[in-house]
């Protein structure tokens, strides 16, 4: 019982503190709009955007959020407000998925604005429904929450934190298969690929884009990036040490 | 369970980032008393704070709070700790700062009005803290600790940099909570705090100086004020370890 309320205590904490931050909030709502304009604007509207558009809706709440969870989660070493929690009776998996649900619901704010701007007013098109990518996109911030609250604790300073963004998660998208087709890369980085969360994650959003249906393939994504999410919040439990140097 | 003292560190030893802080610590805090840690910065208060309660990585020896060891999930909502830096949530109000630690201590919500009002609070409750003085902040860090009555209360030097009317105030809040059975454990640079306390431990370099009243500490080195002591005690302590 007090388990559950620490979790919901946790989340409504992180929620209120970000309405405390107007700005970072209206970033992280109105940059991925911008940026997928941008993108239509770029490709012309052509065969391009229609190919990488619904992927990008998924990947940008991982990105951001990924960003978001490890400046917080070093800015609550860096005050001790970490280390008060970690002497109270508080589990640390509650504190980790009260953090996952706050940012998981951002996420899910941000990739519904963005899909109702992407299919509405820029004509991308989308086989499958939009609350399937939307869905997936919710699935894919609590992956990047997850990864984001892995990293910090290798981070020293918020300035570190930023940097595991380029270091971590730039060559996933580029392994991914959104820059090439991943059957034509070097054979040693499709076996790399074949490691990596986001590659399932782009996967499963490019079926569900093109085709639409239910499939063993989609089912097997959507079962790696559950996985893979479930995975790094324990490892993020198990970095997050109680007993410090 | 409630004979043995309230804390009670043996032979602790820590080491961070290579420097051995305590080589080997032996103390213990009586329950119910108000114990001044005094000793000057760097010495290695904070270390045995942190062990105390149970989030400093130790290298050896044991601690043991309330007869448990220390830090373990038992132990943990019996605990009051206060950092020296005030750790709350600057973007957060007062208020909010304290219904979520009530919220995880499980404290009912009529105790934030109470330590706010304790800690002399009430009027900037619905500030938020980064819109604080710093001696106000280190009260709401001071007040999220009291929250649910812990029985032993660790504060890592709370007075510091506070006006005299308030560290008064603060000092009697002490003794009121001590009379109310509570063990309170307060670290200070500043020697003239000693004379509040019940009991003193006097550290220096990761070793206890001295342990004892301030008045039998006084009679002990012949001297009139705790910082005469401490330089008595600094002194006798070297001469015997010059000779052995």
């Amino acid at each position: 019982m007090r388990a559950v309320k620490g979790t919901v205590a946790t989340a409504q904490r992180v929620l209120r503190q970000l309405r405390r931050d107007p700005r970072t909030v209206a970033m992280l709502l109105v940059v991925p709009v911008v940026l997928v304009s941008l993108m239509k604007a770029v490709f012309a509207g052509g065969g391009a955007f229609q190919r990488v558009g619904v992927p990008l809706l998924g990947i940008f709440p991982l990105i951001s959020m990924f960003l978001v969870t490890a400046v917080t989660m070093q800015r609550e070493r860096s005050t001790g407000t970490l280390e008060r929690l970690m002497s109270m009776p508080i589990a640390k998996l509650d504190l980790l998925l009260g953090y996952a649900i706050a940012f998981g619901v951002l996420a899910a704010v941000q990739a519904t604005l963005t899909s109702v701007v992407a299919f509405s007013l820029l004509d991308l098109h989308s086989d499958g429904p939009a609350w399937a990518v939307v869905t997936f996109a919710v699935g894919n911030a609590v992956l990047g929450t997850a990864l984001g609250l892995f990293v910090s604790a290798f981070a020293r300073s918020e300035f570190q934190a930023v940097q595991f963004m380029p270091l971590f998660l730039m060559p996933q998208v580029f392994l991914c298969g959104l820059m090439a087709p991943r059957s034509s890369m070097p054979r040693a980085l499709e076996i790399v690929s074949d490691y990596l969360p986001l590659t399932y994650a782009y996967d499963g959003l490019r079926l569900v884009a093109t085709e639409g249906a239910w499939s063993g393939a989609l089912a097997r994504d959507i079962a790696l990036v559950t996985a893979a999410a479930v995975a790094s919040v324990a490892l993020g439990a198990a970095t997050l040490q109680r007993r410090t140097g | 369970m409630n004979e043995g003292p309230a804390i009670d560190v043996r032979e602790l030893r820590v080491v961070r980032g290579g420097n051995v802080v305590l080589p080997g610590l032996s103390l213990s805090v009586p329950r119910g008393s108000v114990t001044g840690l005094l000793g000057p910065s760097g010495c290695g208060k904070s270390t045995l704070m942190r062990a105390i309660v149970g989030v400093q990585r130790v290298a050896g020896g044991s601690v043991e709070v309330l007869g448990q060891a220390a830090g373990s999930s038992s132990v943990r909502g019996q605990v009051g700790y206060v950092t020296q830096a005030p750790s709350v949530y600057e973007d957060l109000t007062v208020r909010e700062n304290l219904d979520y630690f009530a919220r995880l201590l499980d404290a009912p919500s009529e105790r934030v009005d109470e330590v706010l009002s304790d800690v002399g609070l009430d009027e900037v409750g619905n500030r938020e803290v980064s819109r604080l003085s710093g001696g106000q902040r280190a009260r709401v860090s001071l007040a999220t600790a009291l929250l649910n009555h812990p029985q032993v209360l660790v504060l890592d030097e709370p007075t510091v940099g506070l006006d005299p009317v308030l560290r008064r105030s603060l000092w009697e809040l002490f003794h009121r909570l001590s009379s109310d059975g509570a063990t309170l454990l307060v670290s200070s640079h500043v020697m003239d705090e000693a004379a509040r306390c019940d009991q003193l431990l006097l550290m220096r370099d990761g070793e206890l100086l001295a342990t004892g009243a301030p008045d039998e500490l006084l009679k002990r080195t012949g001297t009139s004020e705790i910082e005469d002591a401490f330089l008595a005690l600094v002194e006798t302590h070297g001469a015997h370890e010059g000779t052995s």
